[in-house]
């Protein structure tokens, strides 16, 4: 059982609230704050006015579930068969392990201790049944400090809340006169039956340690590893690549068994002289189909710098599948759609192997007014495709096909200063400009910038113009900066038209 | 346009081989132009449904052209989403990609877009381009710049040099460039007439060439735009932005 505690307020009172039935409640409260008269359940103005010098924070009980989940990991430890109890506990099966930490007492102690040292405040209990332990631990006297002596009367001496009825069940035992486990178990169990369910026998012989209820461990997924050893060191390349089948067929029934597909694959090649050699692949989509990781693994391999040298022989093959994910077994559409995206997944996962996965890429508009900074080029291999929006219609195109990056520099004579280009030098040629379009005014990022909002310090204005020459060719030009921003503003050269 | 599907049998045929030569190496990007819009027009247009395109290029590309530009390709009417561009620094791994590109049967159409004389471009690496375009009927568009044409295995062979688009008139002095225009000459055909020429404007909307000849002579014909009169006058007429 173990109760969450920021360490580095551990002294001053601490709670977190919830909203529970449209009012702020204490959901947790630290030691420090329980001592100054603070409970769960409290109102959050109650507790204020209490004491106006709570720090409060706000539930999280997601992120309590995963550290509780993290924990459960940990105590794996311990034993195998961790259970985790939300909001707050777990719940360990000790039997046939204890012996391995010194008994019950050496085990809660270990549990204690290392609990302690991540900033853990723990109480525990061992009893019979674990509904046993839970109470124990939630409401038992003697508050949590490991084994008790006599479990069977530390059980009866409980509250009836430790039964974990309804409230209603709770209040009329109360009313009855009954106040702790070892009453209630006092009586017959067929008039408790008859007043209040079948539950409350259940849950009191579960307490009492006469039925024993299945935990539910939390199960952790074998990694996708698979190995093989060889007596004799094999070099051949045709034996490899039937170990490495081999393998993959194997890896493939294992994943299908778990509806998953690898996205990364790695094979390392232990080399009896003790080299070891390890090849990476990557999916864009899940696989675990043998035939297509062998291809890429070919791939990879004739993308060396350095082949692959088996010099004496591989004495151990392991392939490692470190990331997989979901792929259930589909059925194939009549139009083929799904054989077509497979061949196209297929190109690019080949491409990108051999030539590197920045090498293939998918254009990816991006929200920015700035041209050089209107797209990304993305690895194919990692992202979906995102649609870009239409252009305007019935205008020719207003933004090129190709932009330079970063912009070329040009002599540009201009009829009046702050005019259109007449005719402009590039790469050492003199073209005359015939058609002109512009000026299409793109101001700098001035909020990126500091200071960039007082005028003058935000950057250049650009002011682009769709040129054509004599010949017909277009070109994307810009002054960099307009004449009040700047003395004597360059131009440049950003793209080319088709 | 009519006169050149005549011209070609009805259209750029698939899964062959189709070479695109730019008349001068400042004609680069309009050859990539002709290109981009002969390859969308493969790959089912700006419809749904159309199959993605393969745009491989070698560096020396990258730093002669530039960057290639989503929105330009979008603003010419196609869908960038669904293509691939590629950057390959040597020029076999450029051709190997293309010939797995080739194979791969999910594609609308690869694009080669290549810079210089390619030794390793010979008549044995195009014509393993046209089997492996014929097996996938996924046709290879190959664009040359700064390269003179050489014995190849292509069906079609294409010079394309920018032609003057058709002015826009814009308040303001001056006409505003038009819709993209090529002047594209079939230098060859394999099995069939060669030697014509034709301006070609591109249709956006259409996704389709239309007769560039016509349309200039048809704009000639337009009242010039009054300087002294307000812009928002004539509907149609372009502002400056």
């Amino acid at each position: 059982m173990i109760e969450q505690e920021n360490g580095t307020l551990h002294d001053a009172p601490l709670a977190m609230v919830a909203k529970v039935r449209g009012a702020l409640r204490l959901g947790a409260v630290n030691g420090a704050a329980r001592d100054r008269g603070m409970a769960v359940g409290m109102a959050l103005a109650d507790a204020r006015a209490v004491l106006p010098d709570l720090i409060v924070a706000e539930m999280d009980e997601q992120a309590d579930a995963h550290w509780l989940m993290r924990l459960a990991r940990r105590c794996g430890a311990w034993s195998p068969h961790v259970m985790v109890t939300p909001p707050d506990g777990l719940v360990m099966e000790s039997t046939g392990v204890d012996h391995l930490f010194g008994g019950e007492a050496g085990l809660a102690a270990q549990v204690e201790d290392a609990m302690a040292d991540i900033g853990m405040t723990t109480r525990v209990a061992m009893a019979a049944t674990s509904e046993a332990a839970q109470a124990l631990v939630r409401y038992g006297v003697h508050n949590g400090q490991g084994p008790v002596d006599d479990e069977g009367g530390a059980i009866r001496a409980l509250p009836i809340a430790a039964l974990g009825l309804e409230d209603e069940a709770a209040l009329a035992l109360s009313r009855a006169g009954l106040k702790t486990v070892g009453d209630v178990a006092g009586r017959s169990m067929a008039a408790i039956a008859a007043r209040f369910g079948g539950e409350a026998v259940t849950a009191l012989r579960r307490l009492l340690g006469e039925e024993q209820a299945p935990i539910a461990p939390i199960i952790r997924p074998r990694p996708l590893r698979f190995e093989r050893r060889f007596p004799e060191p094999i070099g051949l390349q045709s034996s490899i690549a039937a170990c490495f089948l081999d393998l993959m067929h194997q890896a493939a029934g294992e994943m299908a068994q778990r509806d998953l597909g690898g996205r990364r694959f790695a094979l390392t090649l232990f080399r009896s002289d003790g080299a070891r050699h390890r090849l990476m692949i990557e999916t864009g989509l899940p696989t675990r189909d043998p035939a297509l990781v062998l291809r890429l693994f070919d791939e990879r391999i004739a993308a060396l710098a350095d082949p692959l040298d088996p010099g004496f022989g591989y004495d151990r093959i392991t392939l490692l599948v470190p990331l997989a994910e979901p792929l259930l077994a589909s059925q194939s559409a009549l139009d083929g759609e799904e054989k077509q995206e497979a061949a196209l997944a297929e190109l690019i996962d080949r491409l990108s192997t051999r030539l590197g996965p920045d090498a293939l890429r998918r254009l990816v508009p991006q929200d920015s007014h700035m041209p050089e900074q209107a797209q990304y080029a993305v690895a194919a291999i990692h992202h979906a495709p995102i649609p870009w929006p239409a252009p305007a219609q019935g205008e020719p195109p207003l933004r090129p096909l190709f932009l330079f990056d970063p912009p070329q520099q040009v002599d540009v004579i201009a009829e009046v200063p702050d005019g259109p280009p007449h005719r402009f030098r590039w790469r050492g040629t003199l073209y005359e400009v015939s058609r002109f379009e512009g000026p299409e005014r793109i101001a700098a990022q001035w909020w990126r910038r500091k200071e960039g909002e007082i005028p003058g310090m935000g950057g250049l204005t650009r002011d682009y113009y769709r040129v054509e020459d004599r010949h017909g060719r277009r070109y994307w030009i810009f002054r960099h900066g307009l004449y009040e921003e700047k003395p004597d503003p360059h131009w440049y050269m950003h793209g080319l038209f088709a | 346009m009519e006169a050149m599907d005549a011209a070609l049998g009805g259209g750029l045929a698939h899964g062959c081989l189709h070479e695109i030569y730019a008349a001068e190496v400042g004609d680069g990007a309009a050859a990539a132009g002709f290109t981009l819009a002969a390859a969308m027009g493969m790959c089912g247009g700006g419809m749904d449904g159309a199959r993605p395109l393969l745009w491989l290029r070698s560096r020396r590309a990258v730093g002669a052209l530039g960057v290639f530009q989503g929105a330009g390709w979008a603003e010419l009417g196609g869908a960038p989403d669904g293509g691939l561009v590629g950057v390959v620094g040597d020029t076999m791994g450029l051709l190997r990609a293309a010939v797995d590109g080739l194979r791969c049967a999910a594609l609308g159409a690869v694009v080669v877009e290549s810079w210089g004389t390619m030794r390793e471009l010979d008549l044995t690496a195009s014509r393993r381009f046209a089997l492996a375009a014929e097996q996938s009927g996924v046709p290879l568009l190959l664009l040359r710049v700064d390269a003179a044409p050489s014995p190849s295995a292509a069906r079609t062979r294409w010079q394309v040099s920018a032609a003057p688009s058709c002015a826009l008139p814009q308040a303001g002095p001056g006409d505003a460039p038009g819709a993209p225009c090529f002047d594209v000459t079939l230098l060859r055909q394999r099995s069939g007439p060669s030697g014509q020429s034709w301006r070609l404007e591109w249709d956006r909307e259409k996704c389709q060439f239309r007769d560039g000849q016509f349309r200039e002579a048809l704009s000639g014909a337009v009242v010039p735009v009054p300087l002294d009169r307000p812009a928002g006058d004539r509907a149609g007429k372009r502002h400056a932005a």
